[in-house]
């Protein structure tokens, strides 16, 4: 098996999925070309996940998150929206690795997450709710509308769990994975579709996917002058 | 319709560093050998290729080599008062699956625990009285064993990873750079230790200052290449920064991919079955005998493998709930104390200091999962603990695992999670910040236990495991006065500033923590104290033997690997020169 159906073979093998099939290894460690479990990448520039309504909103909500300014790209720039865009439409949105069965009870903090949504319909759920309640509170205006001080207040609500919101959307749950899923768009491999031109790294420093510092362990104090490499290498790479 | 299969010797259920250990020893016997794993195959060149091993976000935050909650999870709630809830993420630890499990993604922390802590109720008691071990319904014990029983398969363990570090006891002569206050070694470690980048460096120094006795933390992650005695080739570690929550691609990382499979998947009379999820052990009419295992492939058939001897091989919460579910021992009762399955399940007790400096470029990216300067000043009893309320301790580490951003972006106390302040001190403190880690023993108490939870299952319609576990006075007292002897180290290296990340508060289920899970299928001298005996064996039911650290009657201020692997070879060597020629009860109860 080799090249795409060696890959789809990989994925269900892979992971734990329910799905993949039972095998039995015996006599040797076993080979199998074209199966190598790489990582599937993103690719094109279209949404598929969000709504131009969502869409605004996420992007006016991630910049406040992480807000454009010389010291470094904003969420925007770095493509976060793009990379939430696709989490939420793949298996991350699905919940694949959440468990999602009831019954169902709002728990303790110490309980961790208890939605019955999966991360898709979680930010389906919330980000009319929070509409909603910003048409109510700011003059029927839309999120993305308001000035930056407002959004950062509700931004603030949200975070303390202080606004309530209709939908069954617990705030505090949602903006608790709006900001992960955000550093997480902001700082991951570019092939996921954020972190453009690795340019978060580049602001903190981290080199990226960098195979071996053995000669820089005990270079103490020194700079390591490597820009970031990803896992498609990096933009200053000559195209062939 | 369930299948029955040709009866083997062994049946190995879960296929992680113990399940790859009894099979090679029990393989080399002669035994005919099966393991079941409900995971699937993973092996270095196809899984973790160098080409793409290095993604945070894969591997660490959206789990994908660590088991899949949904549709097998367990339930929680900090004591009997709460209603249990499911485990709907992973957080606090990182459950393992697939061949290799947890020793894939480990971070190669190599430990031996003190000869004290073997005789954590006797030795406690002796030296500060009957109260230190009762207070706060504390519910230690000895563990049966001890650290001169263990050492040779401490040693043996060495062996196989190639540990890099460098001795501080050699057979009772302490050895400068080493750890001074470690039980005696029968040998130098096979590696020497890791170069040491800045940060560790920098702690070793200022730790040195005032008077504690650094040395470099003993690692799986290789300084330099080795082959081990199975003839498996290890290579040099390039210090990369992604082991915890990865798998190495440079045959770097002692695992059982690296380590053991090479040697044991070759051997004629082994078999290996993936996707298989073992249901429940089964038992002879009058209980006394385990007949062999029920499992479920992942195609949905069933079969019964028949076994002369059953190894519970999982990790310590499903080889627990595989006990229960077996109806193997009798279940613990919180209110009357009676039944010993499921009891003293314990944890690991974590806490921080976070050091920034503007002055010194650390370069944290440069790590290994056990890249560190260690002081073991305060951790089990190497101090005195008269007049400071609690038992136990932690090793103090100047420790870079890596810089995987997501994760370890540090930024100064009272700085906000978010907007151009977080961005800010995010740009300005990445090169230049570490963490401390502070490495707390978890006693045993009367309240926190394993048991079947009355209303979740999973997906094949078991009860799921309800874990019901909270921090005890002891070991908040323990993490505050640890986390103070870190804070003293990190002032004396003159940083900008600091920050303490305390234990504060109920265990919660959602920041990561350790996955050190410990107890519940305990071990001690007799059937009124324990579930296994000191060769892990069951009380009652001799042929089934249970692995791990749930034999741990308490957890001590250290990684549990190489205390796991060690107990393994101790009882792989029990069943091999007495168990196979008279099977029975290798201790009588």
């Amino acid at each position: 098996m080799a090249g795409t159906a060696g890959a789809a073979v990989a994925a269900a093998r892979h992971d734990g999925m329910l799905g993949g099939p039972p095998q039995t290894f015996t006599g040797a460690v076993p080979w199998q070309e074209g199966a190598a479990d790489a990582p599937p990448g993103v690719s094109g520039t279209d949404f598929i996940f969000f709504t131009s309504a969502e869409r605004a909103f996420i992007e006016a909500a991630v910049d406040r998150l992480i807000p454009p300014d010389p010291v470094g790209p904003g969420a925007v720039e770095a493509g976060v929206p793009f990379f939430l865009d696709h989490q939420l439409a793949g298996q991350f949105g699905q919940g694949q690795h959440y468990f999602l069965a009831g019954p169902w009870s709002k728990g303790t903090p110490q309980q961790g997450y208890q939605s019955r949504f999966s991360p898709a319909q979680l930010y389906r759920a919330a980000i009319p709710a929070i509409e909603k309640y910003v048409a109510a509170t700011f003059n029927g205006a839309a999120f993305s509308k308001l000035a930056a001080a407002d959004q950062d207040k509700v931004l603030k609500g949200l975070e303390s769990g202080a606004i309530n919101l209709d939908g069954g959307v617990d705030s505090a749950t949602f903006f608790a994975m709006l900001l992960q899923n955000t550093r997480e768009g902001y700082l991951s491999d570019p092939i996921y579709g954020g972190n453009k031109d690795m340019a978060a790294w580049k602001m903190i420093g981290f080199p990226g996917a960098h195979y071996d510092y053995k000669e820089w362990v005990t270079r103490h104090g020194e700079r390591v002058p490597y820009p970031p490499v990803g896992f498609k290498g990096r933009p200053g790479w000559t195209e062939r | 319709m369930t299948v029955t299969l040709k009866p083997v010797d062994a049946v190995l259920v879960g296929f992680g560093w113990t399940g790859a250990i009894m099979g090679q020893q029990l393989c080399d016997e002669g035994l005919s050998v099966v393991a079941l794993e409900r995971g699937p195959w993973r092996d270095t060149a196809a899984d973790f290729a160098t080409g793409f091993a290095q993604d945070e976000l894969r591997y660490m935050w959206r789990h994908h080599l660590f088991q899949n909650v949904s549709y097998d999870t367990l339930t929680i709630r900090n004591n009997t008062s709460q209603q249990a809830l499911p485990m709907r993420h992973l957080g606090s630890f990182l459950l393992g699956t697939g061949v290799g499990s947890g020793g894939v993604h480990w971070n190669g922390q190599i430990w031996r625990f003190l000869p004290s802590d073997f005789l954590t109720k006797s030795h406690n008691q002796q030296r500060y009285g009957r109260n230190a071990v009762t207070d706060y319904d504390l519910t230690v014990q000895d563990w049966g064993v001890t650290y001169d029983e263990l050492e040779p398969h401490y040693d043996t363990f060495d062996k196989l990873c190639g540990t890099s570090g460098k001795a501080g006891n050699l057979r009772g002569q302490i050895q400068p750079g080493g750890n001074p206050f470690e039980g005696p070694r029968s040998n130098e470690y096979p590696t020497p230790a890791m170069a040491q980048t800045y940060a560790p460096t920098l702690f070793g120094q200022a730790a040195a200052s005032l008077g504690r006795h650094p040395f470099p933390h003993p690692t799986g992650n290789l300084s330099q290449p080795y082959v081990n005695p199975l003839g498996a080739q290890l290579g040099e570690c390039t210090y990369c920064g992604f082991c915890e929550k990865f798998g190495c691609g440079n045959y770097s990382k002692a695992s059982p991919q690296t380590t053991v499979l090479p040697y044991l998947m070759a051997k004629p009379n082994f078999t290996l079955k993936t996707e298989c999820e073992v249901l429940k052990v089964e038992l002879t009419a009058d209980r006394k005998r385990a007949t062999g295992v029920t499992y479920v492939d992942s195609a949905g058939q069933e079969y019964f493998q028949p076994a002369e001897m059953v190894i519970l091989s999982a990790y310590i919460l499903q080889n627990v709930r595989l006990l229960l579910l077996s109806g193997i021992g009798e279940p613990y009762d919180p209110s009357t104390g009676k039944g010993q399955v499921g009891r003293n399940y314990a944890y690991q007790t974590m806490s921080s200091v976070n050091v920034f400096f503007d002055d010194k470029i650390l370069n944290p990216f440069i790590g290994a999962g056990a890249l560190a300067t260690v002081i073991d000043d305060f951790n089990g009893d190497n101090f005195d603990h008269s007049g400071l309320g609690f038992i136990g301790g932690a090793y103090v580490a100047g420790m870079v695992t890596g810089g995987r951003p997501i994760e370890m972006i540090y930024t100064p106390q009272g700085t906000p999670a978010w907007g151009l302040e977080w961005k800010h001190a995010a740009a300005r403190n990445y090169l230049r910040s570490f963490s401390i880690s502070v490495h707390g023993s978890c006693m045993s108490h009367r309240g926190n236990y394993l048991d079947l939870d009355p209303t979740y299952r999973d997906t094949f319609g078991r009860p799921m495991l309800r874990m019901t576990f909270d921090f005890t006075d002891n070991e908040h007292k323990m993490s505050d006065y640890l986390t103070d002897r870190a804070a003293e180290v990190a002032k004396a290296m003159n940083p900008r500033e600091i920050k303490l990340n305390r234990r504060t508060g109920s265990w919660s289920v959602v920041p990561y923590q350790t996955t050190h899970n410990t107890g519940g299928a305990i071990m001690g001298d007799n059937p009124g104290n324990s579930v296994v005996n000191k060769y892990l064996q069951v009380w009652g039911v001799p042929n089934v033997f249970s692995m791990g650290a749930g034999a741990f009657p308490q957890n001590a201020g250290y990684n549990p690997t190489g205390t796991v692997a060690a107990l393994t070879y101790h009882a792989a060597a029990a069943i091999k020169s007495q168990y196979l020629k008279a099977p029975g009860a290798l201790v009588q109860a």
